[in-house]
């Protein structure tokens, strides 16, 4: 098999993906498999919406009946941490017109983990490189959500433990922010916050809540540095 | 027919509701794009977010039991592994299969012990 550098880059840096997205699609297929739809629409999901919380949670409302606006209202909250994801890519946008709006669309937990923490091998554009990283993502969740649909109650889960994948990738990909940042106080921070949310305030929201805390205490340090930084006549910055 | 229209109009309502949420800076704030607040963010959060991500999957383990060990130890397993050779694909394929064989060794154990 011949693979240009670009394409061998982009399938070494996202094969963790395709170990979590297939059992993970594979999962909401089987679930969605239960509400006795064709399977083309779980596939219409993966293409259309691709979310691996919010598809989970489309089935649940699917199987409740719910109403348009109450799914609406559910997935905008369910997927609100997404805001923020968005603001901290701003800065590091490389894709114009069609490949910047499909980046967006794609920008799910996994693939802003990958487009954030990677750095861009040499002699490769970030631009196609994260724009392929978010198109392969979305393949190996398609393949997912479409086997796991086509093949319903069938399929036997012997894969236990699987899903550890996701967890490893992320401590991966710390690591590798630690490693270009060289700070270890955001690291600290978020640890403290995170694990303070999960134990004091709550489990199923602690990823919204965390995100908006750690936001607050950047906005504060943003604006503590810059005031500072007026008050000394615009010297002295940190 | 009324089948493909409900769910055809409850896809289009999640896939609007999606793009939404991850589009809305780029709507609202492209012309400020550079503005310093948005690179402090750009620069911090991403390490915050991989953190949290990575809390975030102790969630449904209940506080200070024997289920935090396996995913704690194979996750220092997976820090040590990166930290010493930082081959992604290496400190991933064998964390994750440490974890899957304790998992599933637990899970015998309680069969064999009754308690599953």
């Amino acid at each position: 098999m011949n693979l240009s550098p670009l394409n061998a880059a982009v399938l070494r840096s996202s094969l963790p993906v395709l170990f979590g997205y297939l059992p993970l699609g594979a999962a909401f297929g089987v679930l969605f498999s239960d509400l006795g739809y064709h399977w083309l629409y779980a596939t219409a999901m993966g293409l259309f919406i691709y979310a691996g919380a919010g598809q989970f949670l489309a089935v649940g409302l699917l199987a409740n009946q719910a109403g348009l606006m109450e799914m609406a209202i559910a997935t905008l909250l369910i997927n609100s941490r997404h805001v923020f994801y968005g603001l901290s890519l701003m800065s590091r946008m490389h894709n114009r017109g069609w490949r910047k709006w499909y980046q967006i669309f794609g920008l799910t937990d996994e693939t802003y983990s990958l487009i954030t923490s990677t750095p861009i091998p040499a002699g490769i554009d970030p631009g196609p490189f994260h724009l392929r990283i978010t198109a392969i993502n979305q393949a190996y969740w398609l393949l997912g959500c479409t086997s796991g649909a086509w093949l319903g109650s069938q399929l036997e889960f012997s894969t236990d433990g699987i899903a550890f994948v996701l967890p490893a990738l992320f401590m991966v990909l710390t690591i590798e922010q630690y490693k270009h940042l060289r700070d270890i106080r955001p690291f600290i921070a978020a640890l403290v916050i995170g694990i303070g949310t999960l134990a004091l305030i709550s489990r199923e929201h602690m990823l919204l809540i965390a995100i908006l805390l750690s936001l607050s205490v950047l906005m504060m340090q943003y604006a503590a540095r810059h005031h500072s930084g007026i008050q000394a006549g615009g010297a002295g910055h940190d | 027919m009324t089948e493909f229209w409900y769910l055809t109009s409850v896809i289009a309502v999640l896939a609007g509701a999606t793009f939404a949420t991850r589009a809305l800076p780029f709507l609202l704030l492209s012309r400020v794009a550079d503005h310093p607040l948005l690179e402090h963010l750009g620069r911090f959060l991403p390490p915050i977010v991989m953190v949290l991500l990575v809390v975030y999957s102790f969630k449904n383990d209940a506080a200070l039991s024997i289920d935090f060990v396996p995913e704690l130890g194979c996750l220092a397993l997976v820090a040590a592994l990166h930290l010493l050779f930082r081959q992604a694909l290496l400190s991933i394929i064998a964390g994750t299969g440490t974890y899957m064989v304790l998992v599933q060794m637990q899970m015998q154990m309680q069969m064999q012990m009754g308690l599953g």
